[in-house]
């Protein structure tokens, strides 16, 4: 039992002594350098991707918000509590593919669509009646985007054409049609639809 | 639209094996020496840590690398327990539960990943540094050191040691894991991944939000130093996020460019220890047969999950709802999933995280089509060998190809060999030992949790999909994934001490058992490549016939093992949907 101990203690010394070596260079040396860095050299991603302010801190260009007026484009469906789009409580429905629950939300959302815009028979784009999976998507699908013009349109009093040639402005498509998908960032088309720059 | 999704996979193959290449050759380099300067760096900081640097025996190996493991993961409890008296906790976040903190620090240390807790509302910023960051570097280390003891089993002869674990240690953190996640997390960085010290920001809300509660006019964003977490957790196949939603969240994977450097820093390391495995071995064609094997397996998982999701819910047919793929659209399944990642980049992502034991998601597995859902769970039960774990994907592959060329002796009637070696009762021993302890702790806790009030307390699906969150629960547990059908409230004490358990017995009663293989078979003479060549003509382990022996062999073990359960879960949901 002896030797055993004093082989245990023999490898305690380096067990403790390469912990606290490794510790000090991959937990505080290793994130404190990168910070240092990426404020450096990218102080606007590292801080979050704020939009400019016109009053008060403006929005995270990578996180999406909520939106009900029949005047602004909608964002995915957010499953956050207590409200959705929260930014400390990221997450998704975790519902699976044949979960009642899943039915009857999905189609609530398509009803609620409707209801906003009862001209428009389309298919409602999926991505617009699914809950996304952080539930702080910024974006819409292009599909999703150009099915809500007509109520836009209609509720601005504007052309609808006018609102369609924002959205073209705002897509991004796939690079070389296969990274990425056709989207655009809802709190970016609703801020040029407000007017903001 | 739908070629897209084949151009994104075939893309990506062809880039982990560009990759896999270079990265070989400085993996079989660290296996020997560092090149200086770094080998005096190295010699000057073991000293310091009263290190001798003496090749070990199997025994002292494995006894150093448990030592070092059980130190780290009481560190770890400790630090959770002591976070809201310590320093960078600006949300002033109070310790969790008791049995949290050591379900994470035992998922932690065992590369698992698993978590039973939510990052942003519980772990303040020095934790995730201190604490996760540091175990996602030292449990892919400890699972690199594995692979290299494991290496030099093979490729000495009659030898006595199997390499230093604490030299192994530092020279895979400093020289491997450290540069790579500096450079990954700066590209993560200038992409849009969040690096800082904040608290939570406050913005305002373009349009105010009316709820029951009253009207909302601001949002809350959680902060963090994200960028460095982010780069190790993908480069270690550790796979825990720093926010709750994991890879899906906009602040840990922003664009479709981090997602697609995430998927690549995943597979990077265990398609790399492939090709180091056939230059330390002497032989490249064996390495390439063993990345062959894992990305057959791999791609046959690809192609199902991706034509599920995009083949989208029945369901939602009936309710009008537009799932067809199109110039402007990604169409499909799109419950649980990023617009910026579509279909064709959350699909394969779930195949990589699932494949490798990362457990990192960029989308929600529950919410996957059933068959979907099904594969991500055998990927996970085949024993986490395709591609796998950083070391742990390549210790468990080899086990494998020990058992292939065990079954194909006794069918052939010779003895079998694998790279110049017989293979005796003494080496099968501890390749069955290791292959059968998942298994056990998948089916035994499944068993467990849905035979008891505790376990089903939990589920949030009913009927087929419940057992499914339980049965992914143990799956990923054991085979140190990490990545969960969340709908499951895992943080009760229940789960969080048995999947505690199921992970630490996944990890540590394999680990043994390999590095005794690796003691036994570095204790053997190897016969000479000439020698080799012409005993093994009947069954050679590099061609194309060893590479679906090997592929046979996986799926034969996984599916005799998994395919009653599998039935209940995943595919029982299946037929209720279509039918």
């Amino acid at each position: 039992m002896n030797a055993r101990l004093s082989v245990f203690l023999s490898t305690l010394r380096p067990a403790l002594s390469v912990l606290v070596l490794l510790t000090l260079i991959t937990g505080l040396a290793y994130p404190l350098a990168v910070t240092g860095l990426a404020r450096l050299l990218w102080p606007e991603a590292a801080a979050g991707s704020l939009a400019p302010a016109q009053h008060g801190a403006g929005a995270s260009l990578l996180i999406g918000q909520s939106f009900s007026d029949p005047g602004r484009f909608w964002s995915r469906p957010s499953v956050t509590a207590p409200v959705p789009y929260n930014g400390v409580a990221s997450g998704g429905s975790n519902l699976g593919a044949n979960a009642p629950a899943l039915r009857e939300a999905v189609a609530a959302r398509v009803a609620a669509l409707r209801t906003a815009d009862p001209d428009n028979a389309l298919p409602v784009p999926v991505d617009l009646v699914t809950a996304s999976a952080s539930g702080l998507d910024p974006d819409i699908s292009l599909a999703a985007a150009h099915y809500q013009a007509g109520r836009i349109a209609r509720a601005r009093g504007v052309d609808r054409r006018s609102v369609d040639a924002l959205i073209d402005a705002h897509a991004r498509l796939p690079w070389l049609g296969f990274i990425g998908e056709p989207r655009v960032n809802v709190v970016l088309l609703n801020r040029a639809l407000d007017g903001v720059r | 639209m739908t070629t897209q999704m084949w151009m994104l996979l075939a893309t990506f193959v062809l880039a982990v094996w560009l990759i896999a290449v270079p990265l070989g050759r400085v993996l079989a380099l660290l296996v020997e020496r560092a090149p200086q300067p770094l080998a005096g760096i190295e010699g000057w900081l073991l000293r310091a840590c009263g290190v001798s640097g003496a090749e070990q025996g199997w025994r002292g190996y494995a006894g150093a690398l448990l030592l070092f493991n059980l130190a780290g993961a009481l560190a770890l409890y400790v630090l959770q327990l002591l976070q809201p008296l310590l320093p960078l906790n600006p949300q002033q976040f109070a310790a969790p539960s008791w049995d949290s903190a050591l379900n994470t620090a035992v998922s932690f240390v065992t590369n698992t990943n698993w978590q039973s807790y939510a990052g942003e509302t519980t772990m303040s910023h020095l934790t995730q540094m201190l604490g996760l960051t540091v175990q996602n570097f030292l449990s892919a280390a400890t699972g690199i050191a594995v692979a290299f003891a494991l290496m030099r089993g093979f490729a000495r002869s009659a030898a006595a040691g199997i390499g230093n674990f604490w030299v192994d240690v530092v020279r895979i953190t400093l020289w491997l894991l450290l540069p790579l996640s500096v450079l990954l997390a700066l590209a993560f960085a200038a992409q849009g991944v969040i690096q800082n010290l904040s608290s939570d920001l406050t913005v305002a809300l373009l349009e105010p939000l009316h709820t029951d509660a009253g009207v909302v006019g601001s949002q809350t964003l959680a902060m963090g130093p994200v960028a460095s977490q982010e780069a190790i957790k993908m480069l270690g196949t550790n796979g825990g996020g720093f926010m709750n939603a994991n890879s899906a969240h906009p602040f840990e994977n922003p664009t479709a460019w981090t997602n697609v450097l995430q998927m690549l820093a995943i597979f990077a390391i265990p398609a790399g220890l492939c090709m180091a495995f056939g230059r330390v071995v002497g032989d490249r064609r064996q390495g390439w047969a063993l990345l062959a094997a894992m990305t057959v397996l791999f791609v046959a998982a690809v192609a199902v999950i991706l034509t599920q999701e995009q083949a989208g819910n029945p369901h939602f047919a009936a309710l009008g709802v537009d799932q067809a793929a199109s110039a402007l659209q990604a169409g499909g399944n799109m419950e649980g999933k990023e617009v910026r990642f579509g279909i064709a980049a959350s699909a394969l992502f779930a195949a990589v995280t699932t494949a490798a034991s990362c457990g990192a998601v960029n989308a929600m597995h529950a919410s996957l089509m059933p068959l979907s859902g099904g594969v991500a769970l055998l990927l996970m039960q085949l024993g986490e060998v395709v591609f796998g774990g950083v070391g742990s994907g390549l210790y468990g592959m080899l086990l494998f190809a020990l058992l292939a060329v065990f079954v194909a002796g006794l069918m052939t009637g010779r003895t079998p060999e694998y790279l110049g070696k017989k293979i005796s009762p003494a080496e099968m021993k501890p390749v069955v030992i290791a292959i059968l302890v998942t298994p056990l702790l998948v089916l035994l806790g499944t068993a467990i949790a849905v035979g008891s009030e505790a376990g089903r307390a939990g589920l949030l699906n009913a009927g087929a999909a419940g057992f499914t969150e339980v049965l992914y629960a143990f799956s990923s547990a054991a085979n140190n994934n990490g990545s969960a059908f969340a709908g499951l409230s895992a943080n009760t004490p229940f789960y969080n001490c048995a999947l505690a358990l199921a992970m630490a017995l996944g990890r540590f009663a394999v680990i043994v058992p390999v590095l005794a293989l690796a003691g036994t078979l570095a204790g053997r003479i190897r016969a000479t490549r000439a020698a080799t060549d012409s005993a093994s003509a009947a069954l050679p382990t590099h061609g194309p016939m060893f590479v679906v022996l090997l592929v046979l062999t996986v799926l034969l073990v996984g599916a005799l093992t998994y395919l009653p359960a599998l039935a209940l879960g995943p595919l029982v949901e299946h037929i209720n949907l279509i039918r």
